[in-house]
């Protein structure tokens, strides 16, 4: 029962109405998609999770994560990783300077290694130098998941993640996430409305 | 401790406010303890209404204030109503925005070079009029005060200008346009029936801003004003510099007459506006559909560009002046150029040079950290400032400089306080901060907080978030912020006047003390120097970003 990711009776209000409530265990490896029209307070939920809730919204329930309760602590000390529907790479740095932010301290060369590691890992071999804004968009994304990885989150939340990313590379990204993930053991909480998104994660399905 | 910033922002903005405003009542009411005053007594007051210049120095002062603001309003409104979205307004948002920086001084000398009888309008003419000796008319000077309000309007209508311009996308003037037009109404009249209400309700507080400022300003009156007698608010700073200790009581009263007038002129502002409105209903409501459109389109491009080249073509004859040689009436060129003037002040400028960047970079660098810190501040609570803050910001530039400086000093030789560079700093950081709040807040804020959130996520801290991620995100902001910043300090006059007592002599105090003195090629090299000093920082604000992130497109818009 201490392995994966467990919500306990996690409820979201705000002025007094329940935006979302869930009580769910996601094993490590597992894909908990969470799916709802826009509004329905997904990405409220994604936001109580990773500790961004913003003052005006209530919220009640724990979050364990690995044993360990995790429900009133700063985003940075939770150990749980978020991709965006938009890559969010940090536009002033290189690519390995993305990657680089996400590895833990380390001595030089055993980064550069790890950096390497990574970009070889998802094809992007030599492509640390590079402007993150010259690279396509599922380039992108696979720099944003490895970045995420790299920080050796011991959970992965994933916002819409493919949403803009056109037909062919939706397909292609989708499977490099959900395969890496599932190599690395780690719970996933998606949130989407693409029904393709959840029959390729394969794991148990929530509307809200 | 970042919690405690808003308050700490709060007092260095309006800590030297309040106490220049006690400092103003006690002398007013004849209690000046450190020049041997004792009170309370009514006699300072009594002297200030005996004084026989008073109607007519507050005449002034409301008559230039409210012309000047609204005219600059008038001109803004015909500006961007008649030609937004076109290139022609394109064209003249380029020429005026640069200006905004351009320091007061410099611009009324620069406008007082041309409309001045042996200026270069006058030179112009003067074939045509058969002028041999420049004409007998009071141009600069005038006892109207129209020179002072020609210059304020120069200056205030880039500003104006912008603050529509930020204020513009809000009230989402293409959708309105687009219905009065299909209406049949004329863009004009369409503008100025839907478009235009709203747009003033989002820059009702720099309209006072102006209003305020227009009516107590006092190194352009000092330039373009009338003398016998001069504006309320350089009169105070007269009997501020007189030897006679008694003055100061004198001017404390009239310190507190400006903020009467001031409070009064904006409270009848507000009572305009409600008429005004009232007014434009009816006429909205009428169904008129053009009203002369044609004309006042034409008006607005003609008084937005006069504007604008009232202070370009003024700084060109500036610096004309700087190298002059020989350069006798009625020529419209000097005899030849030389670099003598800037040889023989080249001392003296760079002396002004060195105390004009410390002064500005200690106040910039204190008002950005209590900026950054402030906005992060409230991103870490999650929670925005409220509208009263807003208020608050716009507090120390409502206040007129003339009612709480002189105020200001009084208090300090009170304190028994040295003046000099600290409490010069100090006062320069009332003005800077609200304007290096007011241009940083929008971009801070803007900035996409998921940013901080993958950052957190990955394991980092709200300290690196901040240095690591966000403010090398923003530093075209940032750097513009500081240029802000800069350029509001080094425009500064009176602040550095008043409670630099003499000792800190910056580009500004230096060339607005050569205004009575004619030197031209003096004046000429001084508010050139300070102009450069205003528009130097933002040509770095513009080239250190493009340098640093050079092979970073996702950061050049």
């Amino acid at each position: 029962m201490a392995e994966g990711l467990r919500l306990e009776e996690v409820s979201v209000a705000l002025e007094g109405r329940v935006l979302v409530a869930l009580d769910a265990q996601v094993a490590p490896g597992e894909v908990l998609t969470v799916m709802g029209p826009s509004g329905s307070g997904k990405s409220t939920l994604l936001a109580y999770l990773v500790g961004t809730l913003a003052p005006a919204f209530a919220a009640r329930g724990r979050v364990i994560l690995g044993g360990r309760d995790v429900t009133g602590l700063p985003t940075e000390a939770r150990g749980i990783g978020i991709l965006f529907q938009d890559d969010l790479l940090f536009p002033h740095l290189s690519v390995a300077g993305n990657l680089g932010f996400g590895l833990p301290r380390a001595p030089r060369a055993e980064r550069r290694r790890a950096i390497a590691a990574a970009l070889a890992e998802v094809g992007l071999e030599g492509m640390g130098g590079r402007d993150p804004d010259t690279l396509s968009g599922g380039q992108r994304a696979r720099v944003a998941l490895m970045r995420t990885l790299l920080a050796r989150p011991d959970a992965l939340l994933l916002d819409e993640p493919f949403s803009r990313l056109d037909a062919e590379r939706r397909a292609a990204t989708r499977s490099v996430v959900f395969a890496t993930v599932r190599d690395r053991g780690l719970p996933v909480v998606m949130v989407t409305h693409d029904p393709e998104d959840a029959e390729a994660a394969g794991g148990c399905v929530v509307t809200v | 401790m970042i919690r405690a910033l808003p308050a700490l922002t709060l007092c260095a903005m309006l800590g030297p406010v309040a106490a220049g405003l006690w400092g103003a009542v006690l002398p007013a009411l004849g209690h000046l303890p450190a020049a041997g005053f004792e009170g309370p007594s009514g006699a300072a007051i009594g002297r200030l209404a005996a004084w026989p210049g008073l109607f007519e120095a507050s005449r002034l002062s409301v008559t230039t204030g409210v012309g000047a603001t609204l005219a600059s309003l008038g001109i803004v409104a015909l500006a961007v109503g008649g030609w937004s979205g076109t290139r022609a307004f394109a064209w003249l948002q380029r020429l005026l925005s640069p200006l905004l920086s351009v320091p007061h001084a410099a611009a009324a000398f620069g406008l007082a070079f041309l409309i001045a009888p042996s200026g270069w309008l006058a030179r112009i003419a003067a074939p045509l009029a058969g002028w041999e000796r420049p004409p007998d008319v009071l141009v600069v000077g005038d006892p109207w005060g129209l020179a002072l309000m020609a210059g304020m309007v120069a200056k205030e209508v880039p500003f104006l200008l912008l603050m529509a311009l930020a204020a513009l996308p809000q009230t989402r003037p293409r959708r309105s346009l687009l219905v009065a037009r299909s209406l049949g109404y004329g863009r004009m009249t369409g503008w100025f029936k839907t478009v235009f209400p709203a747009l003033y309700a989002q820059i009702r507080l720099p309209v006072y801003v102006v209003l305020a400022y227009s009516m107590s300003v006092v190194d352009v009156a000092l330039i373009l004003g009338p003398t016998t007698p001069p504006t309320l608010s350089v009169q105070i700073v007269r009997w501020m510099g007189d030897p006679d200790l008694s003055q100061r009581l004198l001017a404390s009263a009239g310190a507190i007459w400006q903020l009467l007038l001031v409070g009064m002129a904006l409270a009848l502002w507000r009572a305009g506006e409600g008429a005004v409105a009232r007014a434009g209903r009816a006429w909205a409501e009428g169904g008129g559909r053009r009203a002369a459109d044609a004309a006042l389109r034409g008006a607005g491009l003609v008084l937005g560009t006069v504007a604008a080249a009232s202070v370009t073509v003024g700084l060109a004859i500036l610096a004309l002046w700087s190298v002059a040689g020989l350069w006798s009436y009625p020529d419209l060129w000097p005899e030849g150029l030389t670099g003598r003037s800037w040889a023989r002040h080249a001392d003296g400028v760079a002396a002004g040079a060195r105390q004009t960047f410390l002064v500005a970079a200690i106040a910039t660098a204190i008002a950005l950290a209590l900026t950054i810190g402030c906005l992060e501040a409230e991103h870490r609570r999650g929670r925005a400032m409220g509208a009263g803050a807003a208020w608050l910001l716009y507090l120390p530039l409502l206040m007129p400089q003339t009612a709480f400086l002189p105020g200001l000093q009084s208090f300090l030789l009170s304190a028994g306080a040295d003046i000099g560079l600290g409490p010069v700093v100090a006062a320069h950081l009332v003005f800077v901060l609200p304007y290096v709040f007011l241009s940083l807040g929008d971009p801070w804020r803007a900035w996409d907080a998921r940013y901080a959130t993958v950052a957190a996520a990955l394991g980092a801290g709200p300290g690196r978030t901040l240095w690591a991620v966000r403010l090398p995100m923003l530093m075209g902001p940032v750097l513009t912020a500081a240029a802000v910043g800069v350029a509001v300090s080094v425009g500064q006059y009176l602040p550095t006047l008043l409670i630099g007592g003499g000792r800190v002599a910056t580009l500004t105090t230096e060339a607005v003390a050569l205004a009575s003195g004619g030197d031209r090629r003096a004046i000429g090299v001084y508010a050139l120097a300070q102009t450069a000093a205003a528009l130097l920082p933002f040509a770095l604000a513009l080239l250190v970003p493009a340098i640093a992130f050079r092979n970073r497109r996702g950061l050049h818009g």
